[in-house]
């Protein structure tokens, strides 16, 4: 009998990784915590000629790229003369399981059936678990979905619940858990009894299968208008979603498009805490995720992480829960789009962005996300009332508390984003570095990884390691 | 109520007793356990809400825990009227009105 215990399984981490991925790792390490990305991504990975295809076979992507025209009107009334860039959103919400996620869970369901395996598995609460069970069964392969679901009164949010209900009706096995990081031990614990393959957000096909989400919105925006877009925002939470994009945007040519990453604020609630999980209003695309994400890729499920955000990202911008909201009601209201709230969150940002940009740019929400019960916001705010939370009109810039208050702007003007600077990411990034590894001296190899790692030069990397350590 | 063999059902069993979980963990969570919660078909002949039991879940596991609701039903729903966000809806297009192309 196998020791099932917490830290046995855990120690049998890299063993279990490597028979549920089907990636030899070791072959991109470089030396120390440098590794070969690009040559992770060219060998691991595949071409967009050949991830469009996959996608075809199972209904996944050519989604529409919209014009927000009554969004649009109302940004320029309320933009100063001059401003008031034109938002257009992809939506793909029409994708086969309502999200984005499709595209990069149809890469791993393709990859599990070609290798033979029985079945896919996933740990998240998002998504991306309903689009792996969709995938799965559309390939004819079992799927089981681990997701933190509960607290320990066995409440659960009504958006992780209307997930699990997604789930299910693609024929998923749900395991849901009470909060707690332990998911990921269970999730170890479930691949080595089945054998199946973990469909991981973080693989390099996983990655590359949002390429063509970028490369869509470069090419639907030049046959459109002619053009590039001058910035795309993407709601940033795992790095998947914008590193991806990124790299499609930049294989077509759309080189100078700014890369604007947005999380929705969640400061102050602790992640594992079972206190706070019911008083989250969203359960991903938050700076939970985002930042740690972005300052330390490599803690995801597989040895190296293909999400590396920092690579792409131009700017980050955080938005407040009762922004998002807002605008879901403002998309449902005044554009006739009802679509899930998470997904907004880039847009709450673009609108914000919107008025400051000058009004012959364009700004592109690189994604929607279905929606239905659970996850509207009558649902998510009738549920944060409930768990203590006042709703209220004001500022949410100066007024948004996270776990306290959920603040909808009073006018539209009053949407905003808050800057949060490159710089800082980036420093703890290095801090990071010496907390996860104990490393203060890097080689040169080293340094060039970090480099590239943060879109710096090895100057700037010597100079921001002098600041931190 | 009781549950036959092939009812579709849900079993709740402690994943991690609290001194067996992760030592990283906030203080609240640190004092409770993992629990775990998975649906089924049931593979006793009988049993009933609270008896041990083993299920056959969608891709072919068998489980064993606590039988805990027989044909779960989803609770979630769309939630009340939220007296704020109707007037969201209402000052937005007041401000666009006549616009609309």
């Amino acid at each position: 009998m196998r020791d099932m215990s917490y830290d046995a399984v855990m120690s049998r981490k890299n063993e279990i990784m490597k028979k549920s991925v089907g990636v030899d790792y070791t072959k991109y390490e470089v030396e120390g915590i440098a590794f070969d990305y690009e040559e992770m991504m060219k060998d691991a990975g595949y071409t967009i000629d050949e991830i469009r295809k996959i996608q075809l076979e199972t209904g996944v992507g050519n989604t529409p790229l919209v014009e927000l025209k009554n969004i649009n009107k109302l940004i320029k009334k309320i933009s100063p003369k001059g401003k008031g860039a034109r938002i257009f959103v992809k939506d793909e919400a029409t994708n086969p399981s309502g999200s984005f996620k499709d595209r990069r869970a149809s890469v791993s369901a393709y990859r599990a059936k070609i290798q033979g395996y029985k079945g896919v598995m996933a740990a998240t609460s998002g998504n991306y678990g309903a689009a792996v069970a969709s995938q799965a069964s559309k390939r004819g392969l079992r799927s089981i979905i681990v997701q933190e679901c509960f607290d320990s009164k066995g409440v659960g949010q009504p958006e992780i619940l209307e997930k699990a209900r997604a789930c299910e009706a693609y024929g998923a096995e749900v395991v849901q858990l009470s909060v707690g990081p332990e998911l990921f031990y269970y999730f170890l614990v479930l691949l080595e009894e089945t054998g199946y393959f973990n469909a991981s957000l973080y693989t390099p096909f996983g990655i590359a299968g949002v390429e063509t989400l970028g490369y869509e919105i470069a090419e639907q925006s030049m046959n459109q208008f002619g053009k590039y877009p001058d910035a795309v925002v993407i709601t940033h939470a795992g790095g998947g979603n914008l590193t991806g994009t990124a790299r499609g945007l930049k294989k077509v040519g759309a080189v100078n498009t700014k890369i604007i990453g947005a999380s929705v604020d969640l400061h102050g609630l602790h992640m594992a805490s079972d206190n706070d999980f019911n008083k989250k209003s969203f359960t991903t695309g938050h700076t939970g995720f985002g930042i740690p994400f972005a300052t330390f890729p490599d803690r995801s499920d597989v040895p190296r992480n293909a999400a590396r955000p920092l690579r792409y990202m131009d700017e980050y911008v955080l938005v407040t829960q009762g922004e998002v909201f807002y605008i879901t009601e403002m998309l449902a209201n005044i554009e006739g789009m009802q679509r899930g709230p998470a997904g907004n969150t880039s847009l709450a940002a673009a609108f914000a962005l919107a008025m400051e940009m000058d009004e012959d740019q364009i700004i592109v929400v690189n994604e929607t996300e279905y929606t239905g019960a659970g996850k509207l916001p009558s649902a998510q705010l009738t549920f944060a009332k409930e768990n203590g939370i006042e709703i209220k009109f004001g500022d949410p810039i100066k007024e948004d508390i996270p776990g306290k208050n959920i603040v909808l702007p009073d006018h539209p003007s009053k949407v905003g984003v808050i800057k949060y600077p490159l710089e800082k990411l980036r420093k703890s990034y290095i801090k990071e570095l010496k907390k996860r590894y104990g490393k203060t001296e890097f080689s040169e190899k080293e340094l060039k990884f970090i480099a590239e790692d943060l879109r710096i030069s090895t100057e700037e990397v010597k100079k921001l390691i002098e600041e931190v350590l | 109520m009781i549950a036959k063999k092939g009812d579709w059902v849900q079993i709740y069993f402690i994943g991690l007793n609290p001194e067996q979980r992760a030592s990283n963990l906030p203080e609240d969570t640190r004092r409770v356990p993992l629990e775990i919660r998975i649906k089924g078909f049931l593979l006793n002949d009988e049993a009933k809400i609270g008896d041990t039991v083993k299920i056959e879940t969608p891709v072919g596991r068998e489980v064993e825990g606590k039988l805990e609701e027989i044909y779960p039903e989803y609770k979630h729903n769309f939630g009340k009227p939220v007296i704020e966000l109707l007037q969201v809806g209402k000052q937005l297009r007041e401000m666009i009105e006549g616009d609309q192309e």
